[in-house]
């Protein structure tokens, strides 16, 4: 397991250690495009981005289709797996909010009843 | 999913459900035993809100809680954190408020990527449902909200990446 993570944290550590990597992946985050939009984008040969997008994906960082002639890049699954954690500690937060508030309206409901039962007196 | 299916182990059953609704739209649920006038008087009356917007089991206290909750009014909460230094401000502007049904307001602090919240109050039998839908001007802001959160967005791996790769004798934990 501890060999497993290592390993995977190598390639991540690899694959982000290059600034137009991190910029691929930004670009990315915003749209999902093609291995020439990528090349074009970064003012770089189709050979050269491949090689990046590579790099990228053995990480797992980024997952590619063929669909014709044009290979799609898309974040792979780890960006998935964060908006899951993300919205999931989201949802906590919230979870706790409510809590509280379940106490607060509790409280007004007493209020309501005492203040009613006040005013029927 | 696997995520969710830890943290409903608690032994209260959770009630909220959060789900990214389309590429734009987050939303919030969760029911209240009382009717909608009690729930809506806690959502409104800043003395009432303070005591449960800042939950005490995730270390956030409120430095400063105002909100004028009219149509128009503007808020402004400010929240501490024992992990930030820096106290977090969350401000906007009440586009809408329905008395017992419906609010909206803008949540102005991330400039023009912020959501437009509304909330909505449906009494159901002695319960409430409030529903609380956070509407994003596009993809890329709830996205880049999401990527920015405390959680570990990229950005923030990013960072702590380029300082691992700043450092000369970056270990890379191997023991």
């Amino acid at each position: 397991m501890v060999q497993y993570n290592q390993t995977r944290f190598d390639a991540s550590f690899a694959a982000l250690s290059d600034a137009t990597r991190r910029g691929v992946l930004e670009q990315l985050g915003r749209a999902d495009a093609s291995i020439t939009d990528l090349a074009e984008k970064f003012h770089m040969t189709l050979t050269g981005m491949k090689k990046h997008v590579g790099v990228l994906e053995q990480a797992g960082l980024v997952t590619t289709e063929k669909v014709g002639r044009v290979r799609t890049c898309k974040l792979g699954l780890r960006r998935l797996e964060e908006e899951a954690a993300w919205i999931e500690r989201y949802r906590q937060l919230w979870d706790a909010r409510f809590g509280e508030l379940d106490t607060v309206v509790e409280e007004l409901k007493r209020k309501e009843k005492v203040d009613g039962r006040k005013k029927s007196n | 999913m696997d995520a969710r299916r830890v943290t409903e182990s608690t032994p209260m059953k959770s009630r909220t459900t959060v789900e990214r609704k389309s590429e734009r739209e987050l939303v919030v649920t969760r029911t209240f035993n009382a009717p909608a006038r009690i729930v809506f008087e806690a959502w409104t009356k800043p003395d009432l809100l303070k005591r449960w917007w800042a939950p005490k089991s995730f270390g956030i206290s409120f430095i400063s809680c105002e909100a004028d909750v009219r149509a128009g009014g503007t808020y402004r909460f400010v929240f501490g954190h024992p992990a930030s230094e820096q106290p977090m401000e969350f401000f906007g502007r009440y586009i809408e408020v329905t008395p017992h049904s419906r609010l909206v307001w803008t949540n102005d602090e991330g400039g023009e990527g912020g959501a437009v919240t509304t909330v909505t109050f449906e009494e159901r039998g002695t319960e409430t449902l409030v529903v609380m839908h956070d509407l994003y001007p596009s993809k890329e802001a709830l996205d880049g909200a999401i990527g920015s959160g405390s959680t570990s967005g990229f950005s923030e791996s990013f960072e702590q990446l380029d300082e691992l790769l700043l450092t000369p004798d970056a270990s890379v934990g191997r023991s």
